[in-house]
C-alpha cells in the first residue's frame, strides 16, 4: 500500500511538474470552451440557443481524452524508451501496483481537469440538464477506453511515435467526435464513422447526460462500452515493457 | 549478511545458452560469485556479457543450463527475489523529471526495509543536485544516482553494468570506493566491464568471456601471474642498433614496432641494469620499461585475440562471420 502511494503520488505530481501535458489536459480544453462559448462561430445542433449548454458536455469529454490518451500515453512511451519500465521490473513494486498506480493518477487528473471545466462552465452560464448521475459513469468508461488506446500505443511504439500518433489522433477524434462540431452539421458517412470512435461515443453519451433535449444515446453507450473493454484488452495482449 | 561467506555462492551460472534465432550469444557459460565479493564479468562489447546479466535478473529465460540467484530461479521466483537484488542499468531506468531524492524515496517505499534515501544521496556525492532533475543531471551524476537506485533496498546481490561507462574522474573514484565498500557488508557484487583498469582495480575475481565462452575465471592478481612471460619490453628512439645491443645483453633483440623494443630473457635486476646501462652510455632516453609481469590488458587482449582465432578455425567460416557481423 505505501508503494501503491508512493508510486502514485509520484506518477501525479510528475504529470502536473509537465508543462506540455499541462496544456493539453487543461489549458486547451479550457480554451476551448471559453472561447467558443463567448464567440459565436461554431454552428449549434438544432435546438440549442447557448453555445455553453452545447459545448461543456463536450469539452469533458474532450478532458478525459486528454488525460486518458494523450497525457497517459506519451508519458508512459518516454517511461518505457528511458527504461524506467525495464528498471522497475526489477524492484518488489510489481506490474499490478504499477497499473494501479497509473489508473490512479488519470482518476485525480480526471478530478482536477473536471473540476475547473465544470466551474468555468458554470461562469460561462452552464445549466446542466439530462441524466447527470451517469456522467461519472461515461467518464470512467471513456477513461478505460482511451487509456487502453495511450498504453497500446505507448507499449508498442516509441517514445517519440507515440507523442506524434497521440497528439494526430487527438485532434481527428476531437474534430469527428462531435465535442465542439455537432454530428448534425457533418456530412452523413463522416458523422457516422464519428459516431463510432471513442470520441464520438463518449461525447454523446455525455451530452444526453447532461443536456435537456439532447438525443438518447442508447446505442452510443454500447460502443463506448465495447472501446472501454477491448482497447485495455488489446493494451495488455500487446504491451512489451521494453 | 546471515550467510557466512563463501557457503552459498550467490550467483550460478551453470552451462548457460542463450540464442536468439540463428545467434548464440551465450555459449555453455558456467561461473560463480561468492557473497563479499565483487565479480567482474569482462570481455569486449557482443561477449555476451549483457544477455548473461539480464538472465540473472530474470529479464530473459536460457535457451538452455540454469542460473541461481540466492539459491533461487531469476524468472520463476522473481517476485521473491526482486526484494533481494540491486540492479544498475547502463543507462536511463529514471523519469526524466524526477528530483535526485524523490526518485531514492520512491524506490525506499518499494522495500520493506530501505536504506536512507538522504544518507545514500550523500554517499554518491548528490547532495548538492537535489534541486536539479534527471535529465538536467550529467551523465556522471545519472551514473551515480543509479547505483544509489540499485542500493537502496539494501540488496544482497547487486548487479551494476558498466558503472563507470563514460564517466569523469573523480565520479569514477567515488563510484570504485561506494563498490569497494559494499564487499564489507558482504554483498555479493557482479560487475560487467570492458574497462580493463576497472576490473583490475576493483574485482576479487575476474570472469572473462568472449563469443559467449568462459576464457579465464581466476582471481586478477592470478590472471596475470599465469601470463608472466621471460621478456624485457622497453620503448626508446626508433632505430637503435639492436644487434649491438644483443651482444651485450647475450640475448635476443628485436624491434616489434617503431621505438618499441622486445628482450627474450628473464628479467632479472642484472638484464635491465645491463640495458640501462648501454642506453645511459649511448645517452638514449628510456620511454618505459616492463618486465615479466603483464598487465591484465595483456592477458585480455591475448585471451580474446587466440579466442576469436580458434573460433573462425573450428567454425564454418561463412556461419562465423554472419554471426559476427549480426552481433555488431
Amino acid at each position: 500500500m505505501r508503494a501503491l502511494l508512493a508510486q502514485t503520488r509520484t506518477e501525479l505530481m510528475l504529470s502536473l511538474r509537465n508543462g506540455e501535458q499541462l496544456l493539453v489536459s487543461i489549458a486547451i480544453p479550457l480554451l476551448l470552451l471559453v472561447f467558443f462559448s463567448s464567440v459565436d462561430v461554431l454552428p449549434l445542433p438544432d435546438g440549442v440557443d447557448k453555445g455553453v449548454q452545447f459545448l461543456a458536455p463536450g469539452i469533458l469529454a474532450l478532458a478525459v481524452m486528454s488525460s486518458a490518451m494523450v497525457s497517459l500515453g506519451i508519458g508512459t512511451g518516454f517511461e518505457r524508451q528511458y527504461k524506467v519500465l525495464k528498471r522497475l521490473g526489477t524492484t518488489p513494486l510489481g506490474r499490478p501496483r504499477w497499473v494501479g498506480a497509473k489508473i490512479a493518477m488519470v482518476l485525480c487528473l480526471l478530478v482536477i481537469q473536471t473540476s475547473v471545466l465544470i466551474a468555468a462552465s458554470f461562469a460561462l452560464g452552464w445549466s446542466p440538464g439530462g441524466t447527470p448521475v451517469l456522467a461519472p459513469l461515461a467518464i470512467l468508461l471513456g477513461a478505460s477506453a482511451f487509456g487502453g488506446i495511450g498504453l497500446l500505443m505507448a507499449g508498442t511504439l516509441r517514445g517519440t511515435l507515440t507523442l506524434a500518433l497521440a497528439n494526430g489522433l487527438y485532434l481527428v477524434m476531437l474534430l469527428l467526435g462531435g465535442m465542439i462540431i455537432p454530428f448534425d452539421q457533418m456530412p452523413g458517412p463522416i458523422g457516422t464513422l464519428g459516431r463510432t470512435l471513442p470520441s464520438g461515443a463518449l461525447s454523446q453519451v455525455m451530452q444526453s447526460c447532461l443536456r435537456d433535449g439532447a438525443p438518447s444515446a442508447g446505442s452510443a453507450w454500447i460502443i463506448l462500452a465495447l472501446w472501454a473493454v477491448l482497447a485495455p484488452a488489446a493494451a495488455a495482449r500487446f504491451f512489451r515493457w521494453e | 549478511m546471515s550467510f557466512p561467506k563463501g557457503d552459498t555462492p550467490a550467483i550460478e551460472v551453470d552451462d548457460l545458452t542463450i540464442r536468439y534465432g540463428d545467434h548464440v550469444a551465450v555459449a555453455g557459460l558456467s561461473f560463480r560469485a561468492e557473497p563479499g565479493r565483487i565479480t567482474a564479468l569482462l570481455g569486449p562489447n557482443g561477449a555476451g556479457k549483457t544477455s548473461t546479466v539480464e538472465t540473472l535478473e530474470g529479464y530473459r529465460t536460457p535457451t538452455s543450463g540454469a542460473v541461481r540467484v540466492l539459491g533461487l530461479d531469476p524468472h520463476r521466483d522473481h517476485a521473491a527475489l526482486v526484494g533481494r537484488i540491486g540492479v544498475m542499468l547502463q543507462s536511463g531506468g529514471v523519469y526524466s523529471g524526477i528530483r535526485p531524492l524523490e526518485m531514492l524515496r520512491l524506490f525506499a517505499s518499494y522495500y520493506e526495509a530501505p536504506a536512507d534515501p538522504v544518507e545514500l544521496l550523500d554517499l554518491v556525492g548528490l547532495t548538492d543536485r537535489q534541486r536539479s532533475t534527471w535529465r538536467s543531471l550529467s551523465g556522471g551524476e545519472q551514473q551515480r544516482l543509479s547505483l544509489a537506485l540499485a542500493l537502496i533496498g539494501r540488496p544482497e546481490v547487486a548487479f551494476l553494468d558498466e558503472p563507470t561507462a563514460g564517466i569523469d574522474p573523480s565520479g569514477r573514484q567515488l563510484i570504485r570506493r561506494v563498490i569497494a565498500d559494499l564487499r564489507s557488508e558482504g554483498v555479493a557484487v557482479l560487475l560487467t566491464t570492458h574497462d580493463l583498469d576497472e576490473a583490475e582495480k576493483l574485482a576479487d575475481q575476474v570472469v572473462i568471456i568472449d563469443h559467449g565462452r568462459l576464457l579465464a575465471d581466476a582471481p586478477p592478481a592470478e590472471l596475470m601471474r599465469s601470463a608472466e612471460t621471460d621478456e624485457v619490453r622497453f620503448g626508446a628512439p626508433a632505430d637503435l642498433d639492436i644487434a649491438a645491443l644483443a651482444d651485450r645483453l647475450a640475448a635476443p633483440v628485436a624491434e616489434v614496432s617503431p621505438g618499441e623494443y622486445r628482450v627474450a630473457a628473464a628479467g632479472t635486476p642484472a638484464m635491465v641494469a645491463a640495458l640501462t646501462a648501454w642506453l645511459a652510455e649511448q645517452d638514449l632516453p628510456l620511454g618505459d620499461l616492463r618486465v615479466g609481469r603483464q598487465t591484465l590488458e595483456d592477458v585480455f587482449l591475448r585471451l580474446t585475440e587466440s579466442a576469436a582465432v580458434s573460433t573462425e578455425a573450428a567454425a564454418n567460416g561463412a556461419t562465423s562471420r554472419r554471426a559476427r557481423r549480426s552481433r555488431r
